[in-house]
């Protein structure tokens, strides 16, 4: 009997029950497929080292599910809270009936079971097909190759959906039956009457509350997104903090002022049905200021983590890209210190015959390779590059505690050098057009956005330098965007480029030996690499040039091999990382808010069925009301949408001041990415509840 | 002038296995500016021909002519137009919209048939104070009482000056001393306003105010009485007088 009740309900709330049993399944069916990604990968061919972040990743994520665990958890105590609280009038009906609250919460006991078991089922299959979808996502994130199609079922991913789920279940059963207990039998009854009490909000107070708060966020705006410089982490949290307090006041003060503002024009308020569109949609916000605020705020961390990560996975493939146009490098340089003369004395090195002694013949993987020599002068320091110009840059570089680091030290550093022969022949093993220079001209290699902007100032000015005894100035009014070591992130912080005729080789700190591989093959570029990279090979090279005597020391001694195909492994497990991160916690989110806010309007639309029967009988169009209840609908969910937008230009503002330093490029596509993942997912929300509520308003005739 | 004419119809609910007569064959008129009450026990088909004539419900078979239009033949939006520009509705709770004060209630009616927002201050103006409503207009529902409540609802119907207002029990949820002065109001549109009422009731006193009264019984008509010379009370005696007959249920009513 009790089972039969149980069903019953659930058929005839389905209507209520639908989008909170379609959040459910989404909420398991999501928890899976993240939680099942570590099944995948062990069926991944990867490197060892790519293996090891595998395992990391996998860590990362399962300590993240937790977090969402909870998330989700909250979510399904507040839907199923909201949802009981809309049939108290049925468990009045029972009581007085002579049911007794022990059986009532018997009842509820065996709804929620039916509904988590249904949506446990439902949920992990629809995980599960998803996951095979998701698989060669996931292979192709670790950029393996899916040597062969596997159906996955994640084991170890259904017991702990099963897990996290059924304990969030359990608390919902709990909360349920303390709150039928508690409740009496006459506040059960009367609880559809009560008519809501319309919190008449001072328009005064509101709008001197709307200024404050807007104020106070656009002290934090400013602070985060042109301040960035000199915040400490202390700081930026009293910026989290003041951000939320006053998302909270501006949601309050909007709520009380939006309809007196909608109420100033009267030609828009009695037009049509906007009176009482207005009026519905403003008892809904002012009743749930609270629940829009940590909507926006969820929107605002959805989107922001959504963008950052696809904007640090672009860049870091562009990066590579531009910052990584060969397949080997190696650099070799000793410099002697001798103390009794107090010289620097530069050892020569030649790379090529230093492999060959390591016992590797350069052509047998070579297709074509070119020696830069990384050339030092003394003299030639930052304060001579500058000129002038030192303390500007001292001061731009530092509205920070970095002046004290950079500013004295600074402009003694030794600035690097090569020479125009060399960096052509480097241009052209990477495919680039070369440069020319009369013999009075330099100019200057960078690819770091801030310090590019930094260099560009003495050769706006035409400054002159002078190096190995040679006066030089400036061709280009600009820096020229390269670099000479290969890199995964921009990392040339300046290079000056002079002519042959100025260049003196004698002073070569290092000698660097950039290569093509002569193979395209995956699986030799990686046997060149260990190879190449051979950990015996380092001591072969850099030798024991020890000193003879002892008035000479090694002041500097330096070997470093780097290849293409090392760099991108180890962007890899950050750009998996960030992705995985940024979608898991981004959809999840976005189905926590899509559902609160979905879940309200439903709720309020069956509040309102009478009302809108109503309007039909005094004469009002079909039309209207349904375009009614779409503009409610539609600034419902736009409402913490707009403000969260809002919030993100300016996080974003904040994160690519740091993520400016990896090297930053075009964030339209990622921006394109997450408007299109959260149209999908909040837009998705919207359209169903504007659905959903449509049928409800008609069926009511 | 003529405005209503009911030619015939009927209105049958189930299937041919259990067939309800909720109407059976009832023809009546309603001259432009009269004040008809139609009364009848519970399930007599009082408030199915309200119905029928508001258009919320078919007839299956007759027809209804309001003024030159055959209303039984209208659809979907013409429906919609013909309740909005023809018809006032005033109901037997109300149904005031709870989150609009008692002015945005009645600007309501007007701003659905897309009145300018300029005209709608004096014409609200003009009924609130027919209705003696002025001192509510900034009121929510909940802040009045019930009389003023059905004040208000009336005025909404009016507004629009319909030519026709239905009023289903408008004091059925009212006590004797609100339902006087909402009569009395009624009344008072009537002969000074040239407002055509047709009110549907079970109460005896209630009907007295009309000027006409058509009794139903078991969907057919039952009796009809004018009121013509008399005073309201001996109207009300004679209004007695054929409930006492109709017997039954009617009689609890007094």
């Amino acid at each position: 009997m009790l089972f039969k009740l149980t069903l019953r309900n659930i058929r005839q709330s389905l209507r209520d029950y639908a989008i909170y049993f379609f959040t459910l399944i989404v909420g398991v069916s999501v928890f899976y497929l993240f939680n099942a990604i570590e099944t995948q990968t062990s069926y991944l061919r990867v490197t060892a080292d790519t293996r090891d972040m595998i395992k990391r990743l996998n860590q990362i994520l399962a300590g993240t599910s937790v977090f969402v665990a909870v998330v989700l958890g909250l979510l399904i105590v507040y839907a199923s809270r909201f949802l009981m609280k809309r049939r108290n009038r049925e468990f009045a009906l029972y009581l007085t009936l002579g049911m007794s609250k022990g059986g009532i919460s018997l009842l509820l006991l065996c709804e929620t079971l039916v509904i988590g078991a249904g949506s446990l089922f439902v949920g992990l299959l629809i995980g599960i097909g998803l996951s095979q979808i998701s698989s060669s996502f996931v292979a192709s994130l670790f950029e393996a190759d899916m040597s062969k199609y596997h159906f996955t079922v994640s084991g170890g991913a259904i017991i702990k959906t099963l897990i996290y789920f059924g304990m969030m279940y359990f608390v919902v059963m709990f909360f349920n039956t303390v709150m039928i207990g508690k409740r009496k039998l006459i506040d059960l009854m009367n609880a559809g009457k009560r008519s809501e009490k319309l919190r008449a909000a001072n328009p005064a107070v509101c709008a001197v509350m709307f200024l404050i708060s807007a104020a106070a966020l656009a002290f934090a705006y400013y602070f985060v997104g042109w301040r960035t410089r000199g915040l400490e982490p202390k700081d930026i949290l009293i910026f989290i903090v003041i951000g939320c307090v006053s998302t909270y006041f501006l949601f309050r003060s909007v709520s009380g002022m939006l309809l007196r503002v909608f109420m100033s024009s009267k030609k828009l308020y009695f037009r049509g049905l906007n009176a009482f569109t207005f009026r519905q949609l403003s008892s809904k916000v002012g009743t749930m200021v609270f629940s829009l605020t940590l909507i926006c705020l969820m929107l605002f961390v959805t989107i922001c983590s959504l963008c950052g990560a696809f904007t640090i996975r672009n860049s870091m493939n562009e990066n590579l890209e531009k910052c990584c146009p060969a397949d080997y490098q190696i650099g070799m340089g000793v410099v002697m210190y001798n103390k009794s003369t107090k010289e620097r004395v530069y050892q020569t090195i030649d790379a090529e015959a230093k492999l060959r002694e390591a016992g590797i013949d350069p052509d047998k993987y070579f297709e074509s390779s070119c020696i830069c020599h990384m050339l030092c002068d003394t003299d030639y320091t930052a304060s001579v590059y500058y000129g002038q110009h030192l303390d500007e840059v001292v001061k731009a570089t530092g509205e920070s505690k970095d002046i004290e680091y950079l500013g004295d030290a600074y402009g003694e550093m030794t600035e690097n050098v090569i020479s125009l022969s060399d960096y052509n022949a480097l241009m052209k093993l990477f495919g680039l057009p070369g440069q020319s220079l009369a013999d009075d001209e330099y100019f200057e290699l960078c690819n770091i956005e801030q310090q590019t902007d930094l260099r560009n100032i003495p050769l706006e000015h035409g400054q002159e330098i002078t190096v190995f005894g040679h006066k030089l100035k400036p061709k280009y009014d600009k820096c020229i965007e390269g670099t000479v070591e290969l890199s995964s992130i921009p990392y040339n912080y300046g290079i000056t480029v002079i002519p042959d005729s100025a260049a003196d080789l004698d002073c070569t700190k290092e000698y660097i030996l950039t290569a093509n591989y002569n193979t395209d093959d995956k699986e030799k570029i990686a046997e060149y690499d260990d190879i190449l990279t051979n950990d015996d090979l380092h001591e072969n090279l850099i030798g024991d040039d020890e000193p003879e005597d002892g008035q000479i020391e090694k002041e500097y001694a330096t070997v470093y091999r780097i290849t293409r195909q090392m760099l991108a492994q180890a962007n890899i497990g950050t750009k998996a990382l960030v992705t995985f991160l940024g979608l898991y916690i981004g959809i999840v989110f976005l189905i926590t808010c899509g559902a609160i806010l979905a879940l309200r309007s439903l709720s309020d639309c069956a509040d309102s069925l009478s009302r809108y029967d109503m309007l039909r009988k005094i004469g009002a169009d079909e039309r209207d009301i349904t375009g009614s209840l779409f503009i409610q609908t539609a600034l419902f969910f736009a409402f913490p949408l707009i403000l969260a937008l809002i919030h993100s230009v300016f996080g974003m503002k904040f994160a690519f001041f740091f993520l400016d330093q990896l090297g930053t490029t075009s964030m339209l596509s990622s921006t394109l990415l997450t408007g299109g993942i959260v149209l999908l997912i909040f837009g998705g929300y919207f359209v169903i509840t504007y659905l959903t509520s449509r049928v409800m308003i008609k069926n009511e005739r | 002038m003529e405005l209503l004419k009911i030619e015939h119809i009927e209105k049958y609910y189930g299937s041919r296995s259990s067939l309800t007569k909720a109407i059976d064959d009832i023809s009546l008129k309603v001259e432009s500016g009269e004040f008809t009450a139609i009364m009848g026990a519970s399930g007599s088909g009082k408030t199915t021909l309200l119905n029928v004539i508001s258009t919320i419900d078919g007839v299956t078979a007759g027809k209804i002519m309001l003024e030159d239009t055959d209303i039984t033949a209208l659809k979907g939006k013409e429906l919609n137009k013909f309740r909005r520009d023809k018809l006032g509705f005033i109901f037997q709770d109300f149904n005031l919209l709870d989150t609009l004060t008692a002015y945005e209630n009645i600007a309501l009616a007007l701003s659905i048939k897309k009145e300018p927002a300029a005209q709608i201050e004096e014409r609200i103006n003009e009924v609130a104070a027919q209705l003696e409503i002025t001192d509510v207009l900034q009121k929510y529902p909940y802040q009045m009482s019930g009389g003023q409540k059905q004040r208000v609802a009336s005025a909404r119907a009016i507004v629009t000056s319909p030519k026709l207002i239905l009023a289903d029990e408008p004091t059925g949820a009212l006590d004797s001393k609100s339902s006087k002065l909402l009569l009395e109001r009624f009344g008072y549109l009537n002969k000074e306003c040239g407002a055509t009422i047709l009110m549907v009731t079970h109460d005896s006193f209630t009907a007295s105010y009309a000027s006409r009264v058509i009794f139903i019984k078991d969907g057919k008509v039952f009796n009809e009485l004018s009121r013509g010379d008399n005073t309201r009370k001996q109207f009300f005696d004679r209004i007695i007088d054929v409930v006492t007959l109709l017997g039954g249920d009617l009689s609890d009513a007094l």
